[in-house]
């Protein structure tokens, strides 16, 4: 099973992954021969065999709402590339 | 100066307790050896000497205004240095992840672990070295450049916590955080030849921790000895408000003391771990490991753990997803790197294009594909059910023994570059350490002996969940009656 190049575009795109054309042919490669190694997988009988997402128990995790401190938005505005009037800049959506 | 940078956290400890030294010179030490020891073997992203020397006169303030008036009780790890793994937040210190992505960022909070062993009064001697953001088994994928192995310097120290377990080994630090989602705590520790201790899933917060597969991640620890690993736990491990995946259930006892504590102990060895193709000296050290703790009244015997062939292919396709829903976040708004775009969607591309390196990328596109639209019940899905089945071929072991031994990894360290055109041959050196993290137990590796060549074979013991008590007491009990973990490398390196 090899990945055709539209498929590795198409998962870039999706990723958000700018590639360069040489990083197209190799994670095409290697992506297909991961896949199909993994694809071993599907000759497991899992008939009636739940799929574990978490190994805890699952639990609500809501707790009261209750007003505490947190940062400041000048600690968070710390790391931004671009900030205009306590926004984060970016370019046209 | 050897000497104060070997002592082991319990010794350090009695050491700054009975005035032997203060912790000026006890990181002064640490702070020595990296100066010498940093350019050959890159343990560490960022040092911070600065820092490290005021938290140590502090310390040795507290300790000293504490003897003349005992009022308030001193910090139990009050002075000790400590190395921090780079993927875990420590305010005001950059946190790169082994990233160019993050190169500038600087976190302005400290993780809960991190913030727990700074209230305990450690020295934090710095942020070490790790393959970006957690993802390898070498340091390899460092943006930083690979960390080496302290016992042979052309050998990797191992990862992805390599640089936490390289400056351990190194005697640039007493003891270390690191993490662990596949193995990254245990396997590096083997190959450098100390303690490596990853608790529980739900054991230590996750909170600050930079998040690679989330239902798999796990700070762990990385200390000379089990002793050390258990003093450790007990300051970072519990209940933390903010991480919802934390337990309130308490530690267990953690309490060790010199008694030898293997007598009727049930030690399980799956054949599923000792496979064709594995290094001779590996599975010959880790049987007479098992033979020395059998001659100490350990019970052995065999158990069946028949879905780990498949651990590498579940783990890859269920660590890669939740990375690639993470990962998500570098996105060049609010943080990190950012490259100019003339829309928002093309510098997102721009940005993570030219801030993650290969590795990422491919785990980031493998996660994507395994969640597509199309594939994601025959990649995504099926992994999960066969996670099931790993899992429960642990509590079906487990109902009939108490702990379960095998080889940390199929080799010894392998040589820097070994792996670099074939990704797939590196993440079958991961096939043992792997379940342990599929199935949420904890696990503890530590060293039994060498290969012919001279590096550290490590031994692996995992337990029920939430059982780190049997870890630490059996680890401890084998430490006491060998000297495995007492070597220290030579490190006669070319300056």
């Amino acid at each position: 099973m090899l990945l055709t190049f539209d498929e590795v575009e198409h998962i870039a795109n999706l990723a958000r992954l700018q590639l360069t054309e040489q990083e197209r042919e190799h994670y095409r490669e290697q992506l297909s021969q991961i896949l199909e190694f993994a694809s071993r997988l599907q000759g497991v009988d899992t008939t009636g065999i739940p799929p574990t997402s978490s190994v805890l128990a699952t639990r609500s995790g809501l707790r009261e709402d209750i007003p505490r401190p947190g940062l400041s938005p000048g600690e968070i505005f710390l790391n931004a590339p671009d900030i205009k009037d306590g926004h984060f800049r970016v370019p046209p959506v | 100066m050897e000497q104060l940078a070997y002592l082991t956290l319990r010794q350090a400890l009695d050491a700054l307790e009975n005035g032997d030294c203060t912790s000026r010179q006890l990181t002064s030490a640490f702070l020595e050896r990296i100066d010498q020891y940093q350019p050959c073997l890159h343990a560490f992203i960022n040092v911070t000497p600065q820092l490290a020397m005021e938290q140590a006169d502090l310390a040795d303030r507290m300790r000293s205004d504490y003897r003349q008036n005992q009022a308030n009780p001193l910090p139990e790890l009050c002075g000790l240095p400590v190395a921090i793994k780079d993927v875990l937040c420590q305010a005001g210190i950059p946190c790169t992840c082994g990233s160019r992505f993050l190169e500038n960022y600087i976190p302005p909070y400290n993780a809960t672990a991190v913030d727990r062993l700074i209230n305990a009064g450690v020295v934090t001697l710095g942020k070490t070295n790790t393959d970006e953001f957690a993802m390898g088994s070498s340091t390899e994928n460092s943006a930083y450049g690979a960390s080496h192995n302290p016992w042979n310097i052309e050998r990797v120290p191992g990862g992805s916590s390599g640089g936490s377990a390289a400056a351990v080994a190194a005697g640039m630090a007493i003891a270390a955080l690191g993490t662990d989602t596949g193995g990254s705590v245990r396997q590096p520790a083997s190959y450098c030849g100390i303690t490596g201790f990853k608790p529980s899933y739900g054991r230590v917060s996750r909170y600050g921790l930079v998040a690679y597969g989330s239902s798999l991640d796990v700070v762990g620890i990385l200390a000379r000895t089990a002793e050390d690993a258990a003093i450790l736990f007990k300051v970072i491990g519990g209940w933390d408000a903010r991480d919802a995946t934390t337990l309130e259930k308490p530690l267990p006892n953690l309490s060790l003391n010199s008694d030898i504590q293997l007598k009727g102990l049930r030690i399980g060895i799956p054949a599923e771990y000792f496979v064709e193709g594995m290094q001779k000296d590996v599975e010959e050290k880790v049987r007479q490991a098992i033979s020395e703790m059998e001659k100490w009244g350990a019970e052995v015997l065999p158990v069946q753990l028949p879905h780990t062939i498949h651990a590498v292919p579940v783990y890859y396709l269920l660590a890669s997803a939740e990375a690639s829903a993470n990962l998500a976040r570098y996105d060049g708004v609010r943080f990190g790197l950012r490259k100019s775009g003339d829309t928002a969607a093309e510098m997102f591309k721009l940005s993570r294009g030219a801030g993650f390196g290969p590795e990422v990328k491919r785990r980031i596109m493998l996660g994507t594909y395994a969640l597509s639209a199309g594939y994601y019940d025959a990649y995504y899905g099926q992994a999960q059910k066969v996670r099931t089945l790993i899992k429960r071929d642990f509590e079906t072991a487990f109902e009939k023994v108490d702990v379960i031994a095998t080889p940390v990894t199929p080799t010894t360290a392998f040589p820097l570059g070994k792996h670099n055109e074939d990704p797939l041959s590196m993440y079958l050196e991961d096939v043992f350490t792997l379940p342990a993290n599929l199935a949420g137990i904890p696990g503890i590796s530590f060293p039994v002996g060498f290969d012919r060549e001279g590096m550290p074979v490590g031994m692996q013991l995992m337990a029920p969940h939430f059982r780190e008590d049997i870890l630490l007491r059996t680890t401890h009990s084998y430490q006491q009656v060998t000297s495995w973990h007492k070597q220290k490398p030579e490190m006669k390196f070319p300056r």
